[in-house]
């Protein structure tokens, strides 16, 4: 278990959030409030709209009823506005998405001295410290084709965190993963929860959700089903959906 | 061939009048072809609109019809009266060179997998430091044998130019052959011109392909 958040104070709010991806309802009405500090899992089938949730958090999906607000301020259109909102929340996607022309010390650098103005100098250096946290210092001079899918992902946690941002979002981090590397990533994110870090965490690993998560939140045909503590989810859950789909994936 | 070798420097002069003409309107037409991609591909819909309507009236329009507008209708609405000649001509290629490297870099900027625009957009980037940065370098990295040649075509549609009394390579090949019974060794002569220029373009695609396969 984490330390308990350290703030009741809402980092992120949702309040009745619909989307339609034509005639496919794939987020209903969603409520969700997280809190400074708070590590919040969500988990559900695939199709459920979670990864559609993580996303539209940083307006990468528009939506198309209800409201997000960060730290109170209500997401703006696109724009520059939006930019400097998204600068705030760092994004780990499914597929890495490193910059496929620069090297990994460049694209940890590239978003603080593009967007924060922050010097080269400056930024490579604690480029390098953030390469060095996630354990792949020895790599900086490299390609991203050059590098595990496993390093790969790390090297996209230390790109969002050059940034400094205030909430991170996981999009099935580990997805993309062989079995080998997915340990090497989840222990980067238990590191950084522990550090405090406010995250919402899309994953399949239910190993991650009971050591790191303050909350679970169950997802399922684009509703929120159930929401508890990890222990509380995993030993005692309270829906039908969420007993199946864990007799699911728990039998194996 | 005589003759060629008495005025070898009209022959260097037309050459030098081909390159510059081909340099610099290679350079305005990636310039302005790689920004009406950037129109095509954002999200401004107007911009949208004016790129689309460009690349569909000049891409469907012949290169001699444009010609004629600039060279010939444009200075009867009172527009470019006292342009130099070389300058009319790289407008003239120029304005239809970049229809073509607009579509060119366009499918470059589609082959970048969408997930890089928007790990871009994650971090803050604007949609020009987006394109600027992540999108139009990869781009290009993709597009780099079909833009050699569209600048190839480019550098052979210049020709086009001799029509309107710039004495370019083909202007000069005519004045020579009109003057000479040996037509076939001019002939020779000035296309080895034009594939010694359009070979240049060939090897510059070719280490530039090599260097951006390296760094990746």
């Amino acid at each position: 278990m984490t330390a308990a958040p350290s703030s009741t104070e809402s980092v992120v709010t949702l309040e009745g959030v619909d989307k339609y991806f034509g005639d496919l309802h794939v987020l209903q009405g969603i409520d969700l409030r997280v809190r400074r500090g708070e590590v919040v899992v969500v988990i559900g089938p695939s199709g459920s709209g979670k990864s559609t949730l993580c996303r539209a958090i940083n307006r990468l999906e528009t939506i198309d009823g209800g409201s997000i607000t960060l730290e109170g301020q209500p997401l703006p259109q696109e724009g520059k506005e939006l930019a400097r909102l998204r600068s705030d929340v760092g994004m780990v996607f499914q597929s890495f998405n490193l910059f496929a022309h620069k090297t990994v010390l460049e694209n940890v650098t590239l978003g603080p001295i593009k967007v924060r103005r922050t010097k080269r100098a400056d930024a490579e250096k604690r480029a390098r410290e953030l390469l060095d946290r996630v354990g792949v210092a020895h790599q900086a001079e490299k390609y991203p084709a050059q590098l595990s899918g496993g390093q790969q992902q790390r090297v996209a946690i230390a790109r969002a965190l050059a940034m400094e941002p205030k909430l991170m979002l996981f999009d099935e981090p580990t997805s993309a993963l062989d079995p080998e590397m997915i340990k090497e990533v989840l222990d980067v994110m238990v590191d950084l929860a522990r550090g405090g870090m406010t995250m919402i965490v899309v994953t399949h690993e239910m190993g991650f959700a009971r050591t790191a998560a303050d909350r679970v939140v169950f997802m399922s045909d684009g509703a929120i089903v159930e929401e508890s503590t990890p222990d509380d989810f995993f030993t005692n859950p309270r829906s039908d959906r969420a007993r199946d789909f864990l007799g699911k994936i728990l039998k194996h | 061939m005589d003759d060629l070798l008495d005025q070898y420097d009209l022959v260097l002069q037309a050459f030098w009048l081909t390159i510059q003409l081909s340099v610099l309107s290679g350079l305005c037409s990636l310039v302005l072809g790689t920004l009406l991609a950037a129109m095509r591909v954002g999200p401004v819909s107007v911009l949208r609109g004016v790129g689309t309507t460009y690349v569909t009236l000049v891409r469907n329009t012949p290169l001699l019809i444009i010609f004629v507008f600039i060279f010939v209708a444009a200075p009867n609405l009172g527009w470019f009266t006292d342009t130099a000649f070389l300058t009319l001509g790289v407008v003239t290629v120029s304005l239809y060179t970049s229809a073509f490297v607009c579509e060119a870099v366009r499918s470059g900027v589609n082959a970048v997998p969408l997930g890089q625009a928007e790990a871009a957009r994650a971090i803050g980037l604007t949609f020009a430091q987006t394109m600027g940065s992540v999108v139009l370098p990869q781009a290009f990295r993709a597009v780099v044998p079909p833009l050699a040649s569209v600048l190839i075509a480019m550098t052979k549609n210049t020709s086009i130019a001799a029509v309107f009394g710039l004495m370019e390579l083909t202007g000069r090949m005519r004045y020579f052959s009109n003057n000479s019974a040996d037509d076939t060794v001019i002939f020779l002569v000035f296309a080895a011109l034009y594939i010694v220029l359009v070979e240049l373009i060939s090897a510059g695609a070719i280490v530039l392909e090599r260097r951006w396969r390296a760094a990746r």
